[in-house]
């Protein structure tokens, strides 16, 4: 019988008791593994190349482990809350909007980071500046910009005068095309309800072209009940009942998707989803006609107000969360997956879903492939974040997830007059700038 | 001279030697405090504790990942002024007090007729509890199909019985948003009214019906003065329940309207969410929470001086 000598058992068992002191295995034992939570992508196809490629090149390239896990766009702030609170989460989370701001004291400064990638690829587009910097330093990494255009179908619009894919430059042409659109029985859909894509994204650029505006840069003194902004109200009043289908009020982000698909709807402000499914389900989706719908689809910006054409696109960027005991190993994954070759992998399964959060994917070969994506390809650069002419900050983020630039239209659509719905809105904003 | 032969009890010679915790919990009140332990421990950690938080977050600044700093009644003070909180104070009250009425009236309808005897009776029961057996979020989802402003099911069938000529904006439209939400509570509270009810039914001996019917008590006047008063005690249970329940309702109105459209079918539980985890402000979130708690209190509070009232008599 073999025998255990003193030694033998004192090696082991200090072994063990400085293991359980400090909480850590010994280094041979220790492999970097990167735990990355993401949403749900709206382009499945990318989340497979993130499982099938990116996590084993990632093992290959720089040695972590990656562990993805997606979950819908709405339970991520659940999660980083509970997460941050709790200390125990995600190494890195991909967040939407300006979360970053509201958890800048739980998260890594990323400005080394940030400042070579960004010098790298020819830097940041405001939109990805506004939410990921908070003008001292970048609290996340810029991820991708999710472009919002309106969808819209090219025959259907031929038939009220704008032939040849052209489609309506202001609002008032846009009203009157939704006008003889509405009667021929396929309106102009538009959600105003609480759902936080497709309502946001439009009545903020919507306010924001006709003058304005939450508040002033100073980013307190509230400034929203203007005469632009009533006019606005006006004019959105009877656009709605003239033009749009009314179900609208009621729509998520997901049910002007299915409107335009079935044929129920002529246009809608959308993220190139739509087209993206009808190219992948050619015979899915037809048109009455019997054609692929993918041929009768176009896309544009918004239409140009008083004060300019806007739009808000929704930027993600990747928070390296505090608590996490692997910074160096997350930090090493956002560098090298941030790196142009390949963020290119990804952003190729993308087709243009998403544009990056740099500008040198402007002049990416991507964009010549599919005319139809092609507008998406300069969209964030005409992009601005709700808090405007103030920062992207928690209180814009307050006004943002109370739906109060969205309600304000919706209440004057439900039949308050516009001077009271403005008046509302603006007595909401002053409360939360307080 | 009377002779006492008191002799000292002697254990048995074959019972096993008792240890300390087993004498110890021989003494009633040591078996009460090691049979209640559990539960304690339970309802401290899992009830006692997270509302001790919440009524400390309320009181103070707290963000998320920043623990703040005491500011008193700050938060509640701010709730105050706040227009869309009353609207879902307005809202919640509202919801609570019309799906509760019809809950119980339906519930207790079903309950009455599951009573009877009839064929495939243990089958329709277990249908019956479908409603309430589904996750909440599933079946909302299928209602909220249903309710699709484009593709209703419910105004297809509607349209196609020449019942409507036009198409109903069930979500759409504030007052029917309302509607809405409070019947799709309905539907999936009332089976918990039945089957509780319909339990508290299988209690009452059939011979007090049998000498009402004998007394030549009416169907409606056996109900009202022998099946109601009996049923009572039961019924200010559910009841109290289901206010409870509907009074902190989240997940229903979450998905299938998300409070709007402009806030017409916001909640308690909804606007805390919004303000808590979308904005981050875990403070002013807990104050909106913690705002329920006087009206729920209340209503327990009466609730339960009721029922021990019906009791006694």
């Amino acid at each position: 019988m073999a025998r255990i000598s003193r030694r033998t058992i004192l090696k082991s068992t200090g072994g063990m008791a400085a293991i359980l002191a400090t909480g850590r295995a010994p280094a041979f034992a220790q492999e970097a593994t990167v735990h990355w939570l993401r949403w749900n992508d709206f382009i499945p196809a990318s989340d497979e190349v993130l499982r099938k490629q990116i996590i084993p090149e990632c093992k290959k390239a720089i040695g972590v482990t990656l562990n993805i896990e997606t979950i819908n766009g709405n339970d991520i702030q659940a999660r980083t809350t509970s997460a941050i609170q709790s200390g125990s989460g995600p190494d890195v989370i991909c967040g939407l909007n300006n979360w970053p701001r509201l958890y800048a004291e739980s998260i890594v400064d990323v400005s080394d980071l940030a400042e070579e990638i960004g010098k790298a690829q020819g830097g940041y587009y405001e939109e990805s500046r506004a939410v990921a910097n908070d003008g001292k330093k970048w609290v996340s990494l810029p991820w991708c910009i999710l472009g919002a255009l309106i969808a819209y179908r090219k025959s259907w619009l031929a038939e009220v005068g704008y032939p040849d894919g052209k489609f309506p430059q202001t609002w008032e042409e846009y009203r009157e095309a939704g006008k003889k659109l509405k009667a021929a029985g396929h309106p102009v859909g538009q959600t105003l309800g609480h759902t936080f894509g497709d309502a946001p994204t439009f009545s903020y650029p919507y306010l924001w072209s006709w003058g304005g505006k939450e508040v002033e840069a100073d980013g307190n003194t509230v400034v929203l009940d203007t005469k632009a902004a009533v006019d606005s109200v006006k004019f959105m009043t009877s656009f709605w009942k003239e033009a749009h289908d009314e179900g609208g009020l009621a729509w998520d982000d997901t049910s002007n998707n299915r409107a335009f698909l079935s044929g129920t709807i002529s246009s809608t402000l959308n993220g190139a989803s739509i087209y993206l499914l009808t190219k992948q389900k050619p015979d899915t989706y037809q048109t009455e006609k019997g054609t692929p719908m993918k041929d009768d689809i176009a896309h544009a910006p918004l239409p140009k107000g008083a004060a300019g054409q806007f739009g808000y696109h929704l930027p993600m960027s990747n928070m390296l969360m505090g608590y996490s005991k692997n910074q160096k190993a997350a930090k090493d994954f956002l560098r090298w997956i941030s790196s142009k070759d390949v963020y290119q992998t990804w952003f190729n399964s993308q087709q243009g879903y998403s544009v990056g959060a740099t500008k040198v994917w402007e002049s990416d070969p991507l964009w010549q492939k599919d005319p139809v994506m092609a507008p998406f390809r300069v969209a964030a650069a005409a992009g601005r974040f709700p808090g405007y002419a103030g920062p992207a900050d928690r209180k814009a983020a307050e006004v943002l997830s109370k739906y109060i630039i969205t309600d304000m239209y919706a209440k004057a659509v439900q039949g308050m007059p516009a001077e009271e719905a403005v008046k509302w809105a603006h007595e909401e904003v002053k409360k939360v700038h307080a | 001279m009377a002779v006492s032969y008191a002799v000292a009890p002697r254990a048995y010679a074959g019972a096993p030697a008792r240890g300390p915790i087993t004498r110890l919990l021989e003494d009633e009140r040591w078996l009460a405090v090691a049979l209640l332990l559990p539960t304690v421990v339970l309802l401290g950690l899992f009830i006692a504790y997270p509302f001790v938080e919440g009524v400390v977050l309320s009181v103070t600044d707290a963000k998320v990942g920043i623990p703040g700093h005491f500011i008193g009644l700050d938060n509640f003070e701010k709730l105050w002024s706040d227009s869309i909180f009353r609207v879902a104070v307005r809202n919640t009250f509202v919801y609570t007090i019309v799906t509760t009425i019809f809950k119980l009236a339906l519930g207790l309808w079903l309950a009455m007729l599951l009573n009877r005897h009839f064929k495939g009776k243990a089958l329709t029961r277990a249908f019956i509890l479908l409603p309430f057996i589904i996750p909440t979020v599933l079946s909302t989802f299928a209602w909220k199909w249903m309710f699709d402003p484009t593709f209703s099911v419910i105004n297809w069938t509607l349209y196609r019985l020449s019942v409507i000529h036009g198409r109903i904006n069930w979500l759409g439209d504030p007052d029917l948003a309302m509607i809405s939400v409070i019947i799709v509570n309905v539907w999936r509270g009332v089976p918990f009214y039945a089957i509780s009810l319909l339990a508290g039914l299988q209690t009452i001996n059939p011979e007090l019906q049998e000498a009402a019917a004998i007394d030549g008590a009416r169907p409606w006047q056996r109900f009202w003065h022998v099946t109601w008063p009996l049923l009572l005690p039961v019924t200010m249970v559910v009841v109290l329940f289901s206010v409870i329940q509907t009074f902190a309702d989240f997940q229903l109105v979450y998905v299938l309207t998300g409070g709007g459209p402009a806030n017409a079918t916001q909640l308690f539980a909804t606007y805390a969410y919004q303000i808590g985890v979308g904005t981050g402000l875990l403070s002013e979130g807990a104050a909106i929470s913690l705002a329920m708690f006087p009206v729920l209190l209340i209503v327990v509070i009466i609730q339960l001086l009721y029922i021990r009232r019906v009791e006694t008599h």
